[in-house]
């Protein structure tokens, strides 16, 4: 399985695999996009009636969502919340008075009917509210706003003259570069359904992901984006007409929850591709995600479960799902400041506090833009190999294999002998070994840059020089304890290297081709990109040749990006030899 | 394949064997051994490890016949073959098939006596799921004393797996007046208890070849559970496993009873024997020899206080004579070892 080749998109164009629109399986949803909502309020309303069979339980829930979505229209509006959020859930509030009354009055038939109209109503609601605008036309602008804009932009900030704004010098494949299972991803699209899960560090992956899935020749996929997104008009608009659907994330509400899955275990059962990012959340740590939310993964298992008893039913083949794990790198996150900070408040509590704070919030998602493209700072995005529901690879025809690379039958995981049997905690504990193998692949196909080897290395020797102290101390040193000598950070810099090399020929990581140059020119490379936007800079060399640390929260954030391999023991491990030679 | 159909035990060990007879009170049951002579043995003699078969019971070495007949499989043997079982299966095995083991034992390279750390050791479900394609496993532990369940003596067993199903299928198979079955779902803290449990046997034993007494037994039983937890919340499994039917409940019997193997092993280095003498005559293996010296490995790495273990592994390994290695232990100064506030 290590010699599996894989390549870069470099340098080759990827033909779409359905030329025709009218065939992409998103434009077949918006066509019947009120079909799809229909049955999208259907199954969560059966899905709900199994979780409250009997009128009271159903009252409970309805009164319970309705002191949260109060809540939330109080304390928590936003802009693109609809005009008549507050009208609508007072008249909630009024049918489930009516609801008590009729119940006071022991008149039980009434008050179900009316609780099962009014559930009607919100489930009705929350999947319209949910629901993706796609319209191939805005598709089609806004592909060629991302790849031609940002390509004109490329051109003219690099190439000096006004001609240039027309020349294909460079073009955005320079900046951004695919590699990994680009064919056999392009192959399984076109034998089942395609989920594909991204890590998640910035705001920017929602584009880029749909810059990457345009590029490979895929047809659009759906993803659920933080409804967030939308209250910022330029993405709100790219999301729309990217296919996103909206997922709210301050409802959360049973009701409300039970139509997200719905909607996205319909969506798949209708054999659309689709994309969310299963850590839930960017990651605040700058770590890769170690542990994933499972919700949506579970309605994957779910919707691969009713399309087998479909096949069972009718005869016809099942779709197969595939889910391909994708790791996004970056020698920059515009967002690091903020979210290193919240991730530090989080966990430290009353033992961190902000000191004065002049910094960050200048940044503008524009003003990177230029700069992105006017210096570059290369983008890599790794690709997977597709897996079958439970984590089993699949081959180029979507064959799940075992470790001896034998075909299993994915269908046998959903039977009791040979019939297929509905079983959810069954079906929770394979989300949960599902998400194990996604963090597996994460990690090794997470691609090594210059940038995390320095972060990583500077940081682990400040907390090696000053291993007496918590980490929230360490985060308050003055700048001038966080000098290191350059010999000494060249030293570990390379033996950390070695490690990374080792562990990428056992196939447990990926490496950037820059890594594997000269030691020196690696370490500027990674000193010039790491966090290179930032105001303050997470890592320098001064005058005298080391290497100082304006901002060490960030330098904080970088770092962490290589954490999970276990590295810290090659810095750590020296330490303690040091103590016993001193015995 | 309905839920009629034959249950397979994998292994005609002494344990093997008994949990067939147990089964066969509720199903059709096919007891695979490797041998084809010890199959027609056991076919043409209706007995198998020293006991009566059930009529339910028959012998097989047709492994793809049995898992193809079978939905529910007990693999019970030793754990130095287990993984070679399972990939001699692994062709046949389907990912509807529900996998119970009932070995008691870790799986490690067999290599340096340097420290490892807990990646590199697996469990026998941890080797069920890397070998095959099963994911609906299980195990069986608890106080089952092989000769006393073939007298058909009353006793209780715990079947742990992530899935409910798994349980239930275990509990309905296994379950019979004079048998009681109980579920958990922390596999590997159930796991972990029945294999810690055989190095506190083996000190058991040494007790008794030492003639010493029940105080002394039940200082070793309650250190020994407590080294046990420690060891096992460091391999991942609960304190509350270690407290119920297949911790404290198998830890009690297996101390107490002389026809343990690992319990012999103790008893007769205490009486100056060598180990090597000792497993020369043994028919079947004592786990607990190999989980002492590899429960130390992981406990050098891990850096787990284990006074108990480390005693025992000197004893065993490294000619410490019983009597010091006891004397070692009384002299371990409170404080050290000692963490009062795990309980």
């Amino acid at each position: 399985m290590n010699n599996r080749t894989t390549q870069s998109s470099k340098s080759r164009k990827y033909e779409p695999i359905l030329p025709k629109r009218k065939e992409w399986p998103v434009v077949q949803l918006s066509r019947q996009r009120k079909q799809f909502i229909h049955e999208v309020a259907q199954n969560s309303i059966s899905k709900l009636q199994e979780v409250a069979p009997a009128v009271d339980l159903l009252v409970d829930e309805l009164e319970t969502t309705l002191y949260k979505e109060k809540y939330r229209i109080k304390e928590n509006p936003w802009v693109v919340d609809p005009d008549d959020d507050y009208a609508f859930w007072s008249s909630v509030k009024k049918q489930l008075v009516e609801i008590s009354n009729l119940q006071n009055d022991n008149h039980d038939q009434e008050a179900e009917q009316q609780a099962q109209l009014l559930l009607e109503e919100i489930v009705t609601r929350y999947a319209n509210e949910i629901a993706s605008n796609f319209r191939p036309s805005y598709y089609q602008f806004a592909r060629t706003v991302v790849t031609f804009g940002f390509a004109r932009l490329l051109n003219a900030s690099r190439v000096k003259g006004l001609g240039s704004l027309f020349s294909n010098q460079y073009s955005l494949q320079d900046k951004i570069k695919i590699t990994g299972e680009i064919d056999h991803l392009r192959n399984l699209a076109q034998h089942g359904t395609i989920v594909m899960v991204p890590t998640h560090f910035s705001n920017l992956d929602s584009i880029l992901i749909g810059w990457v899935i345009n590029e490979l020749g895929l047809p659009p996929f759906i993803y659920g984006a933080g409804l967030n997104l939308f209250n910022i008009g330029i993405f709100s608009y790219f999301m729309n007409s990217l296919g996103a659907y909206k997922v709210d994330r301050r409802k959360k509400n049973a009701i409300y929850i039970e139509t997200l899955k719905a909607y996205s275990s319909l969506a798949m059962q209708w054999g659309i591709h689709s994309l969310f990012f299963p850590g839930g959340t960017r990651s605040r740590s700058g770590r890769i995600e170690d542990k994933l939310k499972l919700g949506l993964l579970g309605t994957a298992m779910e919707a691969q479960r009713i399309d087998y008893i479909r096949s069972q039913e009718t005869g016809e083949p099942a779709e197969k799902i595939f889910v391909f794990p994708v790791v996004l790198n970056y020698h920059f996150v515009l967002e690091a400041p903020s979210l290193i900070r919240e991730h530090l408040r989080r966990e430290g509590q009353e033992r961190y506090y902000i000191e004065a704070d002049e910094y960050s919030q200048s940044a503008k998602i524009v003003k990177f833009l230029l700069k992105f493209f006017r210096k570059g700072s290369d983008i890599s995005v790794s690709i997977g190999r597709g897996m079958d529901l439970l984590g089993n690879y699949v081959d180029d025809e979507g064959h799940s294999l075992d470790k001896q690379d034998r075909p299993i039958s994915m269908r046998e995981y959903f039977c009791t002998g040979e019939k297929i049997t509905r079983d959810e905690q069954r079906e929770s504990e394979y989300t949960q070994m599902l998400g194990e193998a996604i963090l597996r692949e994460y990690y090794r196909i997470n691609q090594v840059f210059s940038s995390h080897l320095v972060a990583f290395v500077a940081f682990e020797l400040i907390q090696k020089q000053h291993s007496s102290l918590d980490l929230f101390n360490l985060l308050r040193l003055p700048e001038e304890d966080l000098i290191i000598p350059y010999s000494l950070f060249r030293e570990h810099c390379e033996r950390v290297r070695q490690q990374v090399f080792e562990l990428h020929q056992q196939d447990k990581v990926d490496i950037a081709d820059h890594l594997s140059k000269p030691i020196d020119e690696v370490i500027d490379h990674g000193l010039s990109n790491v966090g290179m936007y930032h105001s303050r800079r997470p890592l320098i060399k001064n005058k005298a040749g080391n290497i100082e640390t304006p901002d060490i929260n960030t330098l904080y954030y970088y770092h962490n990006r290589l954490l999970g391999y276990n590295l810290h023991r090659i810095i750590h491990h020296q330490e303690k030899s040091l103590v016993s030679v001193a015995e | 394949m309905s839920q009629n159909s034959p249950v397979g035990v994998i292994g005609a060990g002494s344990f093997g064997t008994v949990v067939a007879n147990l089964l066969a009170e509720n199903s059709d049951v096919l007891l695979y051994a490797r041998r084809p002579e010890v199959v027609a043995q056991i076919n043409s003699e209706k007995q198998s490890a020293g006991y009566a078969l059930h009529p339910r019971v028959r012998a097989t070495n047709n492994a793809e016949d049995m898992v193809s007949r079978c939905l529910v499989l007990f693999p019970i043997v030793a754990s130095s073959g287990f993984r070679e079982t399972m990939r001699s299966f692994s062709a046949f095995l389907r990912p509807y098939h529900i996998v119970i083991h009932g070995t008691k034992g870790l799986d490690a390279l067999p290599s340096s006596s340097g420290p490892i750390t807990r990646k590199q050791i697996k469990t026998m479900s941890e080797v069920i799921r890397e070998e095959t394609v099963a994911v609906r496993i299980g195990c069986l532990a608890g106080p089952n004393l092989a000769h006393e369940l073939g007298e058909g003596q009353p006793a209780a067993t715990v079947v742990a797996s992530r899935f409910d199903e798994v349980i239930q299928t275990g509990q309905r198979l296994l379950r019979n007046n004079l048998f009681q079955v109980y579920g958990s779902d922390d596999l590997i803290g159930i796991e972990l208890c029945g294999i810690l449990k055989n190095i506190i046997a083996i000190a058991s034993g040494t007790l008794s070849g030492l003639s010493l007494g029940e105080n002394a037994r039940a200082l070793l039983i309650s250190r020994g559970l407590l080294e046990m937890i420690t060891i096992g919340k460091a391999l991942g499994g609960n304190t509350e496993a270690f407290m119920g039917v297949a911790g404290v409940g198998d830890l009690v019997a297996t101390c107490s009873s002389t026809h343990s193997r690992n319990y012999t092993v103790g008893y007769r280095l205490a009486q100056g024997e060598t180990l090597e003498q000792v497993i020369q005559d043994m028919e079947e293996v004592a786990e607990g020899v190999n989980t002492t010296r590899i429960v130390k490995q992981l406990a050098d790495y891990h850096q787990i206080p284990t006074p108990i273990t480390r005693m025992l592994y000197r004893m065993l390994f490294e000619d410490l004579p019983a009597q010091r290695a006891l004397e070692g232990l009384m002299k371990i100064p409170l404080g050290e070892g000692e963490d009062v506030n795990v309980l």
